[in-house]
C-alpha cells in the first residue's frame, strides 16, 4: 500500500508514524533486554492501548457510536503496517479487536454492541478465543464441547485447546453444540463466557519454545446467561466463519509485516556474522535465499494489496487472499531456519553471553513450526484452493 | 477490456491447432503482422501524438499475460518490448513500426546473453579505418523476421545504440534452432553495416537498462499467462479423468499439487502488478522488482507446466498434446536474461552490498 497512498491516507501515516516515534516505548520487548512478566506486563500494555485509543489510532473501521472512528479500512491497514514496522506493543487483546469486536459488530444485539465494543477498544477488558478443541482441530464442526438451555441460561461442559490470552482474559468467544441431535453445522451456538465464572479453569500449555503462549480452558457446568449468545442459538458455525474472516484479513497485513521485519534482521545478523572468513552476506548461497525471501514477501505485500482492493470495491476480500498465509508460513521457516545456519555452532545455544542475540533466533525457529499448523493447517489451505477456487472435487 | 479484446482476438486467429502447425513448420508469417498491429498493439504504449495507442506499460504487460496464455508466435517481444522504445529519437522508424510495416527486433546480446554495457558484442568504427558497424549479436529474437535491428555496440563516443536496416549486403544472419519454435532466435553478423544513431553514452546505457526492465517484466508477465493456462488444463484434466471409480482430482496428492501451482502464480501475477507499476513509472526500485518477477514468474511457469504434465500422465507426456509447448515457451522465458538465481543475485547485491543504492529498505 505504499507504492499507493492516497493523499488522505499519507497524511494519515505520517502523523501515525510521529506519534508513534514520539510515544512508543523503545525497545520494550527486544531480545536482551528485561522483559515485563506476569501482572506488571499486563499493566503496562493496558495503559499503552488506553493511550493509543486516546491518541484515536483504535477501532479505526468502528463506528462512532461505539467508540470507533469511522475511518476508512486503509487507515487500518496503515495502522497495522506501521505499528509492526515501529516495534511498540501490541494492544491488549488482539482477539477482542480482530475477532471478537468485528462478529459482534456484524451478528450481535444492539445490547452486546454497547455493552462489549468500548471496553475493548480501551483496553479495559480482555478477550480469547474457545474455538479448537483436543478432538476437534481441522475438523472444527466436530466439536464436543456441549452448551445445554437451562431456564434463561446455558450450562456449558467441555474443553477447548490452543487459547491465547485465556489466562487473562475476562471473556471468551466461545462455539459449543447445544443441539447433538442436529446435523453437525446446524447445532452449534456461539456464546460469550464470562472467564470469571464459576466452573471455569485455565491451565496454560507449554510449547514446543517452553514457552506458555496457549492455554487450555476446561469447563465445567459453567452458566452462561442465554441473552450472552452472538447470532440466533443454532447459528454458530455462520457466525464462526466471520470471525476466522476477519482473523484472516487482519492476520494476512500483520503476518507481511512481520516477515519484513525478521527479514530485515536477517539481513543484519548476515551483514555481521563472520563464517569461513568471510560476511555471511558474502556467501553466494546466503545471497541467493535472502533475495528469494525479499522476493516471496513483496509478492506477499501485493497479493494482499489485490485481495484488499477486491474488498474495498466488492465487500468480499479476493480469493488470492487465501493464499498468504500458506505461503507466509513456509516463508517464515525457511528464514529462520537460515538464521541459525548463518549462526554455524552458535544455533546450538539458547542464550548466555556467547549466543547470538540471547537466543531470539532459536526461539523464533523453533515457533514457526506452529505458522503450518494454527489458524488453518497448511493441507486444510490447500484443500481449501482445490475445492473453492480451482473447483476440484471434494476430497472427502 | 484489453484483456478481453486480446483473448477474443487470439481465440479467434490463435487457435492452439494453428500456433502448434506454425510452430511445427515455417514459423509466424510477417504478413500477419499488420493485422496485429491494426489492433493498436505494435504501438500500445507510444504516445497518440505519435501514432500510438497511448496506453501504458501496465497494459502492455496485460497484454502480454494474454499473449502467453496464447503462446503467440509473433515478434511482439522484439519489436515492441525490446525495439521499439529504443527508436524514440526516431519518429519515422517509430511510425513505420507502429503501422506494421517494420518488424524490428533488439541485438544487445553477446554469446554470454548477458545485456552489459561492458560487454557489447559489436564496435562501430571508425576505428582501425574502419566505418560501419562490426560484430556479432547473440540471441537475437525473431532475427529472421525483422528488417530493422537495433544493435547495441561500442562507439566513438562510447556505448551506443544504432538503428540498422537488415537488407544490406554487409549484414548476414544465422538461424539458431529454438526448444520453443514459437520464438526463434538468431545471431546477427556486421560487416561494416550502416547504422543510424539512436543513442549514445550515458542515454544509452541508461536506455539499456529501462529496456532490459521492460524485456523481464514483461517476460514475467507472459510467464504468468503460459502458467495460468496450463493450471487450467490440470484442473480440467483432474475434473474430468476417472481412476479407481472417482476423479483424480479428489487424491489430494493431485489437487494440493494444483493448489500449490495457484499460489506461485498468484504470487508472481502480484510482482508483475507491482513491477510493472514501477518500471511504467521508472521508480528507482524498479531493477530489483523486475528480477524478482521474472524470477518468480519463470519458476512458477516451469513448475506448473511440470505439475500439469505429471498430473495428465501418460497424455501430458505426447507430443499431440499442447503442454510441452507452454512447457518450452516457460523454460526459454526462464534462460532469456538471466535464470533466475542469476536474477537473484542482482536483488541480493542491491539488499547486501553498501552500494548506497535506492533500494536499502526491505
Amino acid at each position: 500500500m505504499d507504492l499507493r497512498d492516497s493523499p488522505d491516507e499519507a497524511a494519515f501515516r505520517v502523523r501515525l508514524r510521529e506519534w508513534l516515534a514520539a510515544n512508543a516505548p523503545a525497545h520494550w520487548d527486544e531480545p536482551g533486554t528485561q522483559r515485563l512478566e506476569g501482572a506488571e506486563r499486563l499493566a503496562f500494555l493496558r495503559a499503552w492501548s488506553a493511550r493509543l485509543y486516546a491518541a484515536g489510532f483504535i477501532g479505526l473501521t468502528w463506528p462512532r457510536e461505539y467508540g470507533g472512528q469511522d475511518a476508512p479500512l486503509t487507515h487500518h491497514l496503515i495502522f497495522l503496517e506501521e505499528m509492526g514496522r515501529s516495534g511498540a506493543p501490541e494492544h491488549v487483546t488482539p482477539i477482542g479487536l480482530g475477532m471478537a469486536g468485528p462478529t459482534i459488530l456484524s451478528h450481535g444485539s444492539e445490547a452486546q454492541k454497547a455493552r462489549y465494543l468500548r471496553p475493548i477498544l480501551t483496553g479495559e477488558e480482555i478477550w480469547c478465543q474457545g474455538f479448537s478443541e483436543p478432538e476437534a482441530g481441522s475438523d472444527l464442526a466436530s466439536l464436543r464441547t456441549r452448551a445445554e438451555l437451562d431456564g434463561d441460561h446455558y450450562v456449558v461442559t467441555g474443553q477447548k485447546v490452543w487459547s491465547s490470552f485465556a489466562h487473562e482474559a475476562d471473556f471468551c468467544i466461545l462455539l459449543a453444540r447445544s443441539d447433538p441431535a442436529a446435523p453437525r453445522h446446524a447445532g452449534l451456538t456461539y456464546l460469550i463466557v464470562p472467564m470469571r465464572a464459576p466452573g471455569v479453569e485455565v491451565r496454560p500449555l507449554r510449547q514446543i519454545t517452553g514457552d506458555a503462549e496457549f492455554n487450555e480452558i476446561f469447563l465445567d457446568g459453567v452458566r452462561v446467561p442465554a441473552e450472552n449468545v452472538i447470532g440466533r442459538p443454532g447459528d454458530g458455525w455462520t457466525v464462526a466463519i466471520t470471525t476466522l474472516m476477519y482473523e484472516r484479513a487482519n492476520l494476512a497485513v500483520m503476518l507481511t509485516v512481520r516477515l519484513e521485519i525478521a527479514l530485515s534482521r536477517l539481513i543484519d545478523l548476515a551483514r555481521t556474522t563472520r563464517r569461513r572468513g568471510r560476511r555471511a552476506a558474502d556467501d553466494p548461497l546466503v545471497r541467493d535465499r535472502i533475495a528469494e525471501l525479499w522476493t516471496e514477501l513483496q509478492a506477499l505485500r501485493f497479493t494482499n494489496y489485490r485481495a484488499l482492493s477486491t474488498l474495498m470495491t466488492t465487500g468480499v476480500p479476493g480469493p488470492e487472499g487465501s493464499i498468504v498465509k500458506l505461503v507466509w508460513a513456509e516463508a517464515n521457516q525457511r528464514l529462520t531456519k537460515l538464521a541459525l545456519e548463518i549462526e554455524g555452532p552458535y544455533a546450538m545455544l539458547s542464550g548466555g553471553e556467547h549466543a547470538v542475540q540471547d537466543g531470539l533466533w532459536q526461539r523464533l525457529q523453533l515457533r514457526s513450526r506452529g505458522n503450518s499448523i494454527e489458524g488453518g493447517t497448511s493441507e486444510i489451505l490447500r484443500g481449501i484452493v482445490a475445492e473453492r477456487i480451482l473447483s476440484l472435487p471434494r476430497s472427502r | 477490456m484489453l484483456r478481453e479484446q486480446a483473448r477474443a482476438f487470439l481465440g479467434a486467429r490463435y487457435p492452439l491447432q494453428h500456433v502448434a502447425a506454425l510452430a511445427d513448420g515455417a514459423g509466424f508469417d510477417r504478413s500477419s503482422w499488420p493485422e496485429v498491429a491494426a489492433l493498436g498493439w505494435a504501438g500500445i504504449s507510444v504516445p497518440e501524438d505519435a501514432g500510438g495507442a497511448g496506453l501504458g506499460f501496465v497494459e502492455e504487460c496485460v497484454l502480454g499475460e494474454e499473449l502467453g496464455r496464447a503462446l503467440f508466435p509473433g515478434p511482439f517481444l522484439a519489436t515492441v518490448v525490446l525495439a521499439l522504445p529504443a527508436l524514440r529519437e526516431a519518429p519515422d522508424l517509430v511510425k513505420e513500426v507502429v503501422a506494421g510495416e517494420t518488424l524490428a527486433t533488439l541485438a544487445w546480446l553477446g554469446p554470454s546473453g548477458e545485456p552489459d554495457p561492458a560487454r557489447f558484442p559489436t564496435g562501430a568504427g571508425p576505428a582501425d579505418d574502419r566505418s560501419g558497424l562490426y560484430g556479432s549479436a547473440w540471441f537475437v529474437p525473431d532475427l529472421a523476421l525483422a528488417d530493422l535491428a537495433v544493435v547495441a555496440a561500442e562507439g566513438p563516443a562510447g556505448p551506443g545504440l544504432w538503428a540498422v536496416r537488415l537488407d544490406q549486403g554487409s549484414i548476414s544472419i544465422q538461424d539458431l534452432p529454438t526448444v520453443d519454435t514459437t520464438r526463434r532466435l538468431g545471431v546477427l553478423f556486421l560487416e561494416g553495416a550502416e547504422g543510424r544513431a539512436l543513442a549514445e553514452g550515458p542515454d544509452a546505457e541508461r536506455l539499456l537498462e529501462h529496456l532490459r526492465d521492460r524485456a523481464l517484466t514483461f517476460l514475467a508477465a507472459e510467464a504468468v499467462g503460459v502458467a495460468s493456462r496450463a493450471l487450467e488444463m490440470g484442473v480440467e484434466h483432474a475434473r474430468a479423468r476417472e481412476q479407481f471409480g472417482r476423479p483424480i482430482g479428489a487424491f489430494q496428492a493431485v489437487s494440493h499439487s494444483l493448489a500449490d501451482a495457484y499460489a506461485e502464480i498468484e504470487s508472481a501475477r502480484s510482482l508483475v502488478r507491482w513491477a510493472a507499476a514501477l518500471v511504467a513509472a521508472r521508480a528507482p526500485e524498479s531493477a530489483p522488482a523486475a528480477a524478482a518477477a521474472k524470477a518468480l514468474a519463470s519458476e512458477a511457469a516451469v513448475r506448473t507446466c511440470e505439475r500439469s504434465i505429471q498430473v495428465h500422465g501418460g497424455v501430458g507426456f505426447t507430443w499431440e498434446h499442447p503442454l510441452h509447448r507452454y512447457y518450452r515457451r516457460a523454460e526459454w522465458i526462464q534462460a532469456f536474461l538471466g535464470w533466475p538465481a542469476e536474477l537473484r543475485a542482482r536483488i541480493a547485491a542491491s539488499l547486501l552490498d553498501d552500494s548506497g543504492g535506492a533500494n536499502q529498505r526491505v
